[in-house]
């Protein structure tokens, strides 16, 4: 679908808003929107909400051979998709451009910044590492898809949990979850990505644009920092210049909203973390809210199937069995049998109306003068087939089985009467397999 | 009463991963569905069957591709993510049949030339997947407002190797059963609108399963008339 293009006086009003210091949803330029973090039942599945935009994660890991020039470093594999429920816009194949700059964005502060340590995903050295795969999925796009993606990227990866193993030797043992508990990765620190949009070539900045503000703004500059005020990765895009202590002033700001939100995450994960250590209920069924409308639940309900193996036997003995589908074969000759109508074989038609031409090419008319459907194209399609047209009723003589011993010629003349003879008595259907025989 | 609901349900969730002991009758999980949660889809729901969520989306009618489109009625397109990696056979499968159990109740002879878009992802999956995603395809479709002649729901019934019936089993039970079963039913008059089966099984156990799907889902059909209600209620 085509995305609804912004209204002028949509554009326009934004933008004297903006330079009126005041922002659609009431925030103040530097304000985040709420950020919500909810868990699933397994390890390494989280959903951020940053106001409406909505971002599902997933951690996972597998063993494989590691790559041939880092032989002691496990595997990162990122992946963020832009779900088609996200935006009208995105298309299957329509959202590349978006895309690559989104995982590229992600790839470099996550991997580049070496948040997680590879050298701890290896389990034998040269043989057989970790890959860690997170997978990202865009649910609702309400603006800044980057922030949303790198927080719940690493949550996810905070709260993910891989398999043991032990190696002796020579023998590496995979501890399944029920023979160990599972291990979390070592992660050195968390580096998360804030968005700051500009617009009136860099006069105005708001932090965490929301979709609208997304359309109208000039240029983006995202700047991922970890807690410790260490700068993973800076990126400006959309052609902005800006001074130098435009871009000052922006980390500065970053500094401080990366440390409100590692401190919401490491809340969220200590949270999850104390209900399932108390065995308590975790997972989406509870972060579903329970006090809105739009939301309902029901509890585990039996179900009475005591009389499901009368009202089964009731059935199958009511049915009746499938009627004759195939028909008995009739026996034309010793080695040509029929079974059920069939269409003409136009094959031996084809070669009959070249070699015998007066046989078919004679019925052929008799049967086109009968049917008044036969429209002129097909008429003169058979006319072109058979050179000489023999008008004669007497074909319906010749057209009587022939004896097996016959030469192969009569034969095969046989078998396609074979059909004509059983033709006439359906008048209506052989008539069809003509205009089937002569298209 | 709270109080005793909780104890019950914190009884469940200590035995651990499955949903606990069934008992000798059969039992669906717990239900959850939430309406109208994304602000960009005209509709929107998560289903959850226990540990089972999906998300549908639904945008529709809107406009589609001239090559997509139908001059009589409205093309239906349905799209199923995983969680993990990039979509394969299998959900190209699942979203077939889910296509054709909403092709068979929506009205799209009301919106010809038009597209209907089921966007589903799966957010995770513990057993009976193909049930939850066409409930959450119904609820959704509800929520956007599209018109259709009757809901649907989707049950999965799984047959161990005694011939016990288990409804709407865990990922567990799913691999342990001879046969596993799901079916979609519409709620007018109980009728099966998809059926895909995986396993062994006799004609008798597929009628009796059928029939169990079929009272199962007047409890589906029951939650989705009180979801409703609770939305619409006026108190």
């Amino acid at each position: 679908m085509k995305e609804t293009p912004l209204s002028n006086c949509e554009r326009r009003f934004l933008l004297r808003a903006i330079e009126e210091k005041k922002r659609l949803d009431g925030r103040q330029t530097y304000d985040y929107r709420n950020i919500k973090i909810s868990f699933g039942t397994d390890y390494g599945c989280c959903i951020v909400e940053l106001g409406k935009t909505r971002v599902l994660g997933q951690v996972s890991c597998e063993l494989v051979s590691p790559k041939l020039s880092r032989a002691t470093e496990g595997i990162l594999f990122f992946n963020l998709e832009l779900s088609q429920m996200a935006a009208p816009a995105f298309e299957p194949g329509r959202q590349s451009d978006l895309l690559v700059k989104l995982n590229r964005l992600l790839e470099r502060c996550l991997r580049n910044s070496k948040c997680i340590d590879t050298e701890s995903l290896c389990v034998v050295a040269g043989e057989k590492v970790w890959q860690i795969r997170v997978d990202l999925h865009l649910l609702n796009h309400d603006g800044n898809i980057i922030d949303a993606a790198s927080i719940a990227a690493i949550v996810a990866l905070c709260h993910f949990r891989r398999p043991d193993v032990s190696v002796q030797g020579d023998e590496v043992t995979l501890y399944t979850l029920e023979e160990r508990d599972p291990v979390p990765l070592s992660i050195h620190h968390m580096p998360i990505c804030v968005s700051f949009a500009f617009f009136q070539q860099g006069t105005y900045l708001l932090v965490d644009p929301n979709e609208r503000e997304e359309r109208v703004m000039d240029g983006l500059l995202v700047i991922a920092m970890n807690k410790h005020r260490e700068i993973c990765t800076i990126q400006s895009s959309g052609g902005i210049m800006l001074l130098k202590d435009q871009v000052l002033r922006c980390s500065k700001i970053a500094g401080v909203k990366v440390a409100e939100i590692t401190e919401l995450i490491q809340k969220a994960l200590a949270n999850d973390q104390k209900v399932r250590k108390e065995g308590g209920k975790f997972g989406f069924a509870e972060s579903i809210a329970n006090q809105r409308i739009t939301a309902f639940r029901m509890e585990k309900a039996p179900i009475d199937t005591s009389d499901v193996e009368e009202k089964a036997e009731e059935i199958i003995s009511e049915a009746e069995p499938p009627s004759e589908v195939v028909s008995k074969p009739v026996l034309w000759t010793p080695g040509t049998a029929q079974i059920g109508e069939g269409i003409e074989n136009s094959w031996g038609d084809l070669e009959d109306s070249e070699k015998e031409a007066e046989d078919e090419g004679g019925s052929d008319e008799a049967i086109i003068l009968d049917s008044i459907k036969m429209d002129t194209g097909k008429v003169s399609n058979i006319g072109s087939q058979d050179a000489p047209i023999v008008l004669s009723d007497s074909e319906e003589e010749e057209m009587i089985i022939l004896e097996p011993d016959k030469n192969p010629k009569k034969i095969r003349t046989q078998t396609v009467s074979a059909t004509q003879v059983k033709a006439p008595s359906k008048k209506p259907v052989k008539k069809r397999k003509k205009k089937r025989a002569a298209n | 009463m709270e109080r005793v609901m909780q104890t019950e349900t914190k009884i469940r969730a200590e035995s651990g991963i499955e949903s606990g002991p069934r008992g000798p009758g059969c039992s669906l999980r717990n239900f959850a569905c939430e309406q109208n949660l994304l602000s960009r889809p005209d509709g929107s729901a998560s289903f959850l069957q226990g540990d089972t969520s999906v998300l549908a989306g639904v945008y529709g009618p809107a406009e589609v591709k001239v090559s997509k489109e139908i001059f009589n009625k409205a093309t239906l397109e349905v799209t199923l993510r995983p969680k993990i990696g990039l979509p394969g056979v299998a959900e190209k499968s699942r979203e077939r049949l889910i296509r054709n159990t909403c092709e068979a109740v929506v009205l799209g002879a009301l919106h010809p030339r038009t597209s209907i878009t089921v966007v589903l992802q799966v957010v995770s999956d513990a057993g009976s997947l193909l049930a939850c995603c066409l409930n959450a395809a119904c609820m959704a479709l509800v929520d956007a407002g599209v018109p259709m002649r009757a809901l649907f729901c989707g049950v999965t019934c799984a047959l161990d190797s005694d011939g016990t019936l288990l409804l709407d089993p865990t990922a567990k039970q799913e691999k342990e059963a001879r046969a596993v079963l799901t079916f979609a039913l519409d709620s007018v008059e109980r009728k099966l609108l998809m059926s895909t089966t995986k396993g062994l099984y006799s004609d008798a156990e597929l009628q009796q399963c059928l029939a169990a799907a079929q009272a199962a889902s007047q409890h589906v059909f029951r939650f989705y008339r009180e979801s409703l209600q609770r939305r619409y209620s006026k108190s």
